[in-house]
């Protein structure tokens, strides 16, 4: 795929301190990139700087390999940016829909046709006479979605966009969100903080902290690869398993966590401590161990809690540490889980990442 | 004569003196205030969007012209255009002129300062967003001035108000003289001390009813400003 937009050497500095260092970032052609990362990691930044709505301290942007000097102009045409607290103009729906493309000149009776067309594919027809103040949250970063694919942009840049929406109005948008996006080729650079969201909606994942992208790939390529504890935490990942590694071979490690043995996939010597990543949801509950497998990977435990998490249950479990597994309410109901219940434990290599304390 | 009713009786005849002086005061602070829109909201808004180096004490400067005592704006542009001053060979002390400069000292940094206030409370997401969407700066800083119309309208009438009820700087460099630079306050303070009440109490009538009608009148104009097109 093609490379439409690329940032190179990208520095911000605020003062004293730098808030964004990324030495290369592309978004592809028809792509949907996220950034994803904590609050202050520098997502809004490096979008600001990539829609080149800011200038960064040092580096480039190139807008479909045009010089940066030219790559402005071009990507300011072709592009469209909505942001985390969206502003309307006071005036009607169907005025701030049309405002874009008004501000670049388009004729009346056009604009008011690509108004209706960005209004309909976003579910919002309804509101076109409506007045902007009186608007829900919700509505107003629909609209301020709609306004943005007036414009027909070939590349779609969203900061946070459902970051400030109740969770179900989250879940709506989203849906909406992917299929506009991969509607006619654009592509799509978006921030956010909300993983489910990244990994629902992107091709690739760009994972930032401090300003440093850690990781960028694809939401398979980051959960079975994580190139680090952070990026492990981002997909979701728990920590309570800590041990030393007694040997290595092909990129396995065997490691020793009190009594139990697990096989992980990891980097490291022979006695060095480790910290062991997991997913709840990759913890297999069992009443009676089964018999003839390898004993490592799997351990005895004892349930401390079960609780409800929507239409799944959180299992806390004491075994070689504590630990946190992750069922549906039927196999809850299958293993009889309840505080102090013993049930056998077991979870793939592939699926445990041992990281060098 | 009870002097209101005199007042009535001036009013209603339409003296020739007081019709005098009424258009003589809408000439100077209309003016007046034409030149301190035109120079208050520009100077406003760009001291609001930029950023140099002296921003703080020029910001402060134009804070100051919120509470400038008309008698010292008065006596300043005085000694700029008398005739050892540097406006001296000029020769427009006395004159509307003068009256008009003094009236634009006055209402000028009024106008910037509640401007600069304005411009500065909008949230810089309104410039991103107007960027995000092409806008180009210029258009940018319209549509982020466009938010603060209402507190601009009320800024002009605030200074329109302020001008066309101050007496201090008009007497001083318009020296009060009948059929030239005689205005309506001026007419109130000298006709009070003549004991002509009549006069004074119907100049003053006027000049709230003026107060009041140009108060309306930018209000209903706002209120037609805010159903205009975003980008007409």
């Amino acid at each position: 795929m093609a490379e439409v937009l690329v940032g190179e050497a990208l520095v911000v500095d605020s003062g004293e301190r730098r808030i964004l260092d990324v030495r290369h970032l592309a978004l592809r052609e028809g792509e949907i990139l996220a950034v994803l990362g904590p609050n202050g990691a520098g997502k809004s930044t490096l979008l600001r700087v990539m829609a080149m709505l800011q200038r960064p301290s040092s580096g480039v942007v190139r807008f479909r390999e045009q010089p940066p000097t030219s790559s402005a102009a071009s990507l300011r045409a072709g592009s469209a940016a909505v942001f985390q607290r969206p502003h309307l103009w006071a005036g009607s729906v169907r005025e701030n829909l049309e405002l874009g493309l008004r501000l670049r000149g388009t004729a009346r009776d056009d604009t008011r046709e690509a108004a209706g067309r960005a209004a309909e594919r976003f579910g919002i027809s309804h509101l076109l006479e409506a007045h902007t103040t009186g608007l829900s949250a919700g509505e107003v970063q629909r609209v301020a979605i709609a306004r943005a694919l007036a414009l027909d942009p070939q590349i779609l840049f969203l900061d946070e966009p459902t970051a400030n929406l109740d969770s179900d109005v989250r879940v709506s948008l989203r849906e909406d969100l992917e299929r506009v996006a991969r509607a006619g080729h654009r592509s799509t650079f978006l921030t956010t903080h909300d993983r489910a969201e990244a990994f629902f909606l992107a091709d690739r994942v760009a994972v930032i902290s401090g300003g440093r992208l850690v990781q960028v790939g694809t939401p398979a390529e980051l959960y079975e690869n994580p190139a680090d504890p952070f990026i492990a935490a981002v997909t979701g990942a728990e920590f309570s398993l800590r041990g030393v590694v007694e040997s290595a071979e092909d990129g396995l490690l065997h490691i020793r966590v009190g009594e139990v043995g697990f096989t992980a996939v990891g980097t490291a010597s022979t006695g060095r401590e480790v910290k062991v990543a997991y997913r709840p949801e990759d913890l297999l509950l069992a009443r009676e161990e089964t018999p003839g497998t390898s004993p490592r990977n799997r351990f005895r435990a004892r349930v401390l809690e079960v609780r409800a998490m929507g239409s799944l249950l959180r299992v806390r479990l004491e075994g070689p540490s504590e630990m946190v597994a992750v069922v549906t309410r039927a196999a809850s109901e299958e293993l009889g889980l309840h505080p102090g219940r013993k049930v056998f434990v077991q979870i793939k290599a592939s699926a445990l990442h041992a990281f060098p304390l | 004569m009870n002097p209101f009713a005199e007042a009535w009786e001036l009013l209603w005849s339409g003296d020739l003196y007081v019709a005098d002086v009424v258009l003589r005061s809408l000439y100077i602070s209309g003016s007046a205030l034409v030149f301190a829109t035109a120079i208050g909201i520009p100077l406003g808004t760009v001291v609001a969007l930029s950023r140099f180096r002296l921003r703080t004490p020029v910001v402060a400067l134009i804070n100051t012209g919120l509470a400038l005592p008309p008698v010292v704006v008065g006596l300043t542009v005085y000694i700029l255009l008398s005739r050892s001053g540097p406006l001296g060979p000029l020769s427009l002390l006395y004159s509307p002129v003068a009256m008009i400069l003094a009236q634009v000292v006055l209402a000028g940094p009024y106008i910037a300062a509640v401007t600069l206030a304005a411009v500065q409370g909008v949230p810089p997401d309104v410039r991103l967003q107007a960027r995000g969407l092409g806008a180009s700066r210029w258009q940018a800083t319209r549509l982020h001035v466009r938010e603060v119309r209402a507190s601009l309208v009320a800024a002009i009438a605030a200074g329109f108000g302020a001008i066309i009820s101050e007496v201090g700087a008009v007497m001083i460099v318009g020296g009060n003289i009948l059929g030239q630079t005689r205005v309506m306050t001026t007419t109130i303070v000298l006709e009070t001390r003549r004991g002509n009440f009549g006069v004074a109490i119907a100049v003053g009538f006027i000049l709230l009813a003026l107060a009041f009608a140009v108060n309306l009148l930018l209000t209903l104009l706002n209120a037609r400003g805010m159903r205009r097109p975003l980008v007409s």
